[in-house]
């Protein structure tokens, strides 16, 4: 049986990861390698990396860092963050990142979607969706959740689908950074309406909040970051808890050496 | 050991070399018939579409001298699919190593709300008969798959697996051996499996 999937995400400055706390307030927390190689063998089942860096010498750090985890890594991971051409996914690809994820740029120009399906597989194209309630409607917001759009969160990710996106990582700014749980209703929604699998995220702060999002199928994947960084949450145990919850999780054995 | 790695459009090599890497290869990657059938043992992977890279390896005559090959021969993913007989991708007549057809995941009416094409994560093997995975256990035996296409069961398959329902996660004839699923992404167990076939 397909298992849902625990994706640890970290957010990359200068080759360092650092959270934000709403998207403000960065703190460092750590070497994105060792990170990564950690959260592999605890059992994480993707990684995504989010690179929040601007300037051209740190896209070029980006792609030397990329290939660092996917030499040191054995599981899936994705690569987000600035990523606006076809020649960027390219580069990252080779570096080793598995998929690629694009936000603000897909806004900007929802093109590219086809276009980087078109060249490299749906399978590749990850469309991160940063949604925020506004008067009661779910309103799409860019550059990492400061501005609003638009669109309409759920009408955009139909458009997405549509578009040749492989993914969705919802990200719900109203429960980021709240540790409250998943926006069950949002995501819940979205993954029934859609064909293509939705990575919940946003607002995870302990075990019970994963077993809530992935009942009644609400979400094909949840991804976190701080409780993970900052083992508030620990992903072996987060995995055992929802095994004995019922939901369809994959179990790393301990005896098997390769 | 010498491990060659199949060279063609719808390669993405570098993972592979990499978990060949952390098993202490450094592997070859080539298109030259002498270069793959000098080889100790040779890995077709991919990841793309069937008719694109059928198209690409029957111009460059790579078609012919896969078949050919006398040593173990690893298919990854779409390198599985091309070994079959036909794939529905395109109506794509493939290599025809396995007799089998290769199909689109149909989710019934009742699946829809839950099974989404492609499957996308990590799935269990069942069914495993083969040294291929030797050493895993079926409560152990989860692996990673990304696809939309399957193939089905058949004589030569030597471990499965359920999305919409049963199918062939893996296969063999004679010296042909190929997953479905991304040993080079599936953790240790994918680690181990490569590992044994490179023990073959």
């Amino acid at each position: 049986m397909l298992t849902k999937r625990i994706i640890p995400c970290l957010d990359i400055k200068n080759g360092k990861t650092v959270k934000g706390i709403n998207f403000i307030n960065l703190i460092d927390a750590g070497d994105p390698v060792e990170q990564a190689a950690y959260y592999a063998q605890a059992g994480a089942d993707e990684l995504v990396f989010l690179d929040i860096t601007a300037t051209v010498e740190g896209r070029k750090t980006l792609i030397e860092l990329v290939k660092k985890i996917a030499r040191e890594i054995n599981i899936p991971f994705t690569v987000g963050g600035g990523i606006s051409h076809v020649a960027d996914v390219d580069a990252l690809l080779k570096a080793g990142a598995d998929k690629i994820s694009i936000n603000s740029s897909a806004v900007r120009n929802p093109e590219i979607i086809g276009q980087m399906a078109l060249e490299f597989g749906s399978q590749c194209v990850v469309v991160a969706i940063d949604s925020r309630n506004l008067n009661g409607q779910d309103i799409v917001h860019t550059h990492g959740g400061r501005v609003p759009t638009t669109l309409q969160t759920l009408a955009w990710a139909k458009e997405v689908q549509e578009r040749g996106a492989g993914e969705i990582l919802l990200t719900s700014m109203d429960h980021d950074g709240t540790k409250s749980g998943f926006a069950k209703q949002l995501t819940g929604t979205m993954s029934h309406m859609l064909e293509i699998p939705v990575i919940a995220s946003g607002g995870a702060g302990t075990k019970e909040h994963f077993a809530e999002i992935f009942e009644n199928d609400d979400a094909s994947a949840a991804l976190a970051a701080s409780i993970f960084h900052f083992r508030e949450v620990d992903i072996t145990e987060l995995k055992q808890y929802l095994v004995q919850r019922g939901c369809p999780i994959r179990t790393i054995s301990k005896n098997l050496i390769a | 050991m010498n491990i060659a790695i199949v060279k063609y459009n719808a390669g993405n090599t570098q993972s592979v070399i990499y978990a060949l890497n952390r098993l202490g290869i450094e592997p070859i990657v080539s298109d030259k018939a002498e270069v793959l059938q000098r080889a100790d043992k040779v890995i077709f992977p991919g990841v793309g579409e069937a008719s694109t890279a059928m198209n690409y390896l029957r111009a460059c005559g790579l078609d012919t001298i896969i078949k050919n090959l006398q040593q173990p021969v690893l298919g990854i993913c779409i390198g599985l699919q091309l070994l079959c007989r036909y794939s529905e991708e395109n109506n794509t007549e493939c290599m025809g190593i396995f007799d089998v057809t290769v199909r689109r995941f149909q989710p019934s009416e009742e699946q829809k709300a839950t099974l989404k094409v492609p499957q996308i994560g990590w799935n269990n093997l069942f069914d495993m008969h083969s040294p291929l995975f030797a050493g895993i256990s079926e409560q152990d035996a989860y692996v990673y798959f990304v696809h939309s296409y399957y193939a089905e069961l058949s004589p030569y398959t030597i471990a499965k697996s359920n999305y919409c329902l049963d199918f062939s996660a893996a296969l063999q004839r004679d010296n042909f051996y190929a997953v479905q699923f991304h040993t080079e992404k599936s953790g240790t167990v994918g680690a181990k499996i490569l590992d044994n076939f490179l023990q073959l």
